[in-house]
């Protein structure tokens, strides 16, 4: 370890893994619906993206969990963003490619992808 | 890159209670149901909850089981890792909530009042890997020392913030790092010693800290080194720990390999190393020249002081000796400025203090308070309670050097000097609650014991003299005593405390001299009324059956191993005093409670 600078490159490639752990709830929660519907539609990779995005880019505040079934099996894969005051995004067929959008235009930035929205089809 | 991180704690207490299975049945889980790439497993360090291991979170839910067994990984990997639904039978039962999901942890009794300064990154991160802990702003304060402060700079922080040895004797901590740099100023050699000899019984938060956050120490040391000038650590282990030495020596060859130990630190002209040394588990060695000489290869006895090592130290050298946990409180006072440490606690005692629970506690284990908590909160609130509804009746704090807290004095705020002024004294940070069922003199016979085991033998006064108060002790539990050995008590209490050489004698009488103050009618009664109140004492117990009570079913007969008990089924039963042996096998098998001591 010769300077400060390769001390920070290795914090902020460790940061967004341990920062998963908080027993700190306030932030934005994005969950995936992982019962056999989701399942056999295609979450698991949606899940992984979306997970492996919010840790890559650092984004704080944000947990990515799963959730078990949200009762509209035939737009599953499907996404819920819960915004820290409780207001519900609920985004449908879901796959990786939108996974990235999501967390671009969304997660990043704030704006509702309305494509994407449940009722929207 | 994993998306659930599933920490299973690997402390001394959980391995008790088999987590290494838990561990290792849910490696085997994960693959099988091919989660490998997604579900990462940390072993970390104690989470504190030690009466409810094996313990694990499961993250980002934050998820707490409790009481996990191996046979139930296979439910919890299907069930809530593969499709997030939370086992809620295995839940440390104060998380689950009313409605929907999962209180957070730290709203939960035995975190709520909680604040974990130098137990931040146990059970959060890996103690076996260096990233995690840099990921936690592992050696940023290291950095910060070497590139941006001077070595008084980084003393007057440790000053300001007004951090006390957290060993048990209070010194402060910055005052002991400035008379190291400036005693000797022509000094060719310093050193940097650890203490985590912890040998109180019931204190174990250094080890938990070695356990859990490893690479701490090593930052701290490094920046103690470079405060007073020295550029060699030892930390003073004792063998009995293998799992804390092992993560110990894991994290100072990663320190190694990441240029954080050895020559050129960051680029600068600042060299540190350190190795660890094993202790033989002599109590006398936590003290700090036992410790030193241990160190250099002699047998573990102390020296007067002074000189003290500031001045004279290891080697005869200048040296700094810190306790486990002041230093883990270092790194963090760095970072965040000796004005945010100041505003923890009280006057005169700052910061936080680890306390280990044990004795009659639901909740035992290792929590954080701040200082200035009061002892209420500390057995009520975090510690759950007295189990069974049965009476608080004393605290010892401690250990073998302190004394006993009545219920009287229960809402003391507990820092440094409060402590002293009852009595007893931080010590450690050893808390051992005890209800109405023990005898404070039997409480203090107990630790006299300890004493006389492990004083070395080098002064008279702590070699002879405790073993004489313990001999009195022995003769007043045994219904012999006279209340002239009661008042002798006290004389000798303070003979021993002023005459010994070092502190193991100076206050091994302390738990006697404080049952004394709040206790004396328990030393009379077994004087005067050759009784014992709380019933432990056995030579002046006397079984007998209440009539009234007694189904005459023969249970207590059959059982008893000395035939001291007569009757016959319909028959009264009655005990033979001269036969009765004591052993409590009757009490044990009666269902009716007919059977009492006194």
């Amino acid at each position: 370890m010769k300077s400060l600078a390769e001390l920070k490159a290795i914090k902020e490639k460790m940061q967004g893994q341990v920062g998963v752990r908080s027993n700190d709830h306030a932030g934005t929660r994005v969950v995936v619906g992982m019962a056999t519907c989701g399942i056999a539609a295609g979450a698991r990779p949606v899940l992984q993206i979306l997970s492996r995005l919010v840790q890559e880019k650092n984004i704080q505040d944000v947990s990515v969990s799963q959730t078990g079934c949200i009762g509209l099996c035939q737009y599953e894969p499907i996404v819920e963003v819960y915004s820290p005051e409780g207001e519900k995004i609920t985004y449908i067929n879901m796959n990786e490619e939108k996974s990235r959008e999501i967390v671009d235009k969304h997660l990043i930035r704030g704006n509702i992808v309305t494509e994407y929205l449940v009722g929207n089809k | 890159m994993f998306r659930s991180h599933v920490l299973v704690c690997g402390g001394t207490g959980c391995y008790a209670s088999g987590c290494q299975s838990v561990f290792d049945a849910l490696d085997v889980e994960i693959k099988k149901q091919g989660l490998e790439k997604e579900v990462g497993v940390v072993q970390t360090g104690c989470f504190g909850l030690c009466a409810l291991g094996p313990i694990m979170i499961i993250y980002p839910e934050g998820s707490f089981y409790s009481l996990v067994k191996d046979t139930d990984i296979p439910e919890i990997v299907s069930e809530h890792l593969l499709k997030g639904r939370i086992v809620e039978r295995l839940l440390y039962q104060e998380t689950v909530c009313e409605e929907e999901g999962i209180k957070s942890l730290n709203d939960t009794g035995f975190y709520r009042k909680q604040l974990r300064v130098a137990l931040r990154n146990c059970g959060v991160i890996d103690p076996e890997s260096i990233d995690e802990y840099i990921g936690a702003d592992g050696y940023e304060a290291l950095g910060k020392c070497l590139i941006e402060m001077t070595p008084d700079d980084v003393i007057k922080v440790i000053l300001d913030s007004g951090l006390r040895g957290r060993g048990g004797g209070g010194f402060p901590t910055g005052r002991k790092w400035q008379l190291a740099k400036n005693l000797v100023p022509d000094a060719d050699q310093k050193y940097v010693c650890c203490n985590a000899d912890e040998g109180d019984p019931g204190a174990f938060m250094d080890r938990s800290v070695l356990e859990g956050d490893p690479h701490v120490l090593i930052e701290s040391m490094a920046i103690a080194g470079y405060a007073i000038g020295a550029d060699m650590g030892y930390v003073y282990v004792r063998a009995e720990y293998p799992i804390a030495v092992k993560r110990l020596q894991i994290a100072i060859e990663q320190a190694r390999n990441y240029g954080l130990l050895g020559k050129n630190i960051f680029g600068t002209d600042f060299n540190f190393d350190m190795e660890i040394r094993l202790g033989a588990g002599a109590f006398v060695c936590g003290e700090e020249t036992a410790l030193m000489t241990s160190i250099e290869g002699n047998r573990g006895e102390p020296n007067p002081r002074p000189p003290f090592p500031a001045q004279k130290g290891l080697w005869g050298k200048p040296t700094v000796l810190n306790n486990v946990e002041t230093y883990a409180n270092i790194p963090q006072i760095i970072l965040k400025g000796a004005d945010w440490f100041a505003s923890m606690g009280t006057e005169k005692s700052k910061g936080t203090k680890v306390f280990a629970l044990g004795g009659k506690i639901n909740n035992v284990g290792l929590v954080e308070i701040p200082m200035g908590t009061s002892l209420r909160d500390v057995v009520y609130e975090i510690g759950g309670g007295i189990p069974d509804g049965k009476k608080f009746k004393a605290a010892q704090t401690g250990g073998p050097s302190g004394g006993c807290i009545p219920m009287s004095l229960i809402d003391t705020p507990i820092d440094f000097d409060n402590l002293v002024e009852i009595g007893s004294m931080m010590g450690s940070g050893g808390l051992i609650v005890m209800d109405e069922d023990n005898c404070m003199v039997d409480i203090a016979k107990f630790f006299l014991e300890f004493t006389v085991e492990e004083s070395c033998g080098k002064c008279s006064p702590c070699r002879i003299g405790t073993k004489r108060l313990y001999e009195m002790l022995e003769k007043i539990t045994s219904g012999n005593g006279t209340m002239e050995d009661v008042d002798g008590l006290q004389g000798l209490c303070d003979y021993i405390c002023d005459n010994s050489l070092c502190g193991l004698g100076q206050t091994a009488p302390n738990p006697v001299k404080s049952t004394l103050r709040y206790f004396k009618d328990e030393y009379i009664a077994h004087v005067q009324d050759k009784k014992c109140p709380a019933g432990v004492c056995t030579d002046l117990l006397t079984y007998k059956i209440v009539d009234e009570k007694c189904k005459m079913c023969t249970a207590c007969i059959k059982v008893c191993p000395t035939e001291a008990i007569t009757g016959a089924v319909k028959q009264p039963h009655f005990i033979i005093p001269e036969k009765c042996i004591k052993c409590d096998a009757c009490v044990q098998k009666c269902k009716f409670n007919a059977i009492i001591k006194s």
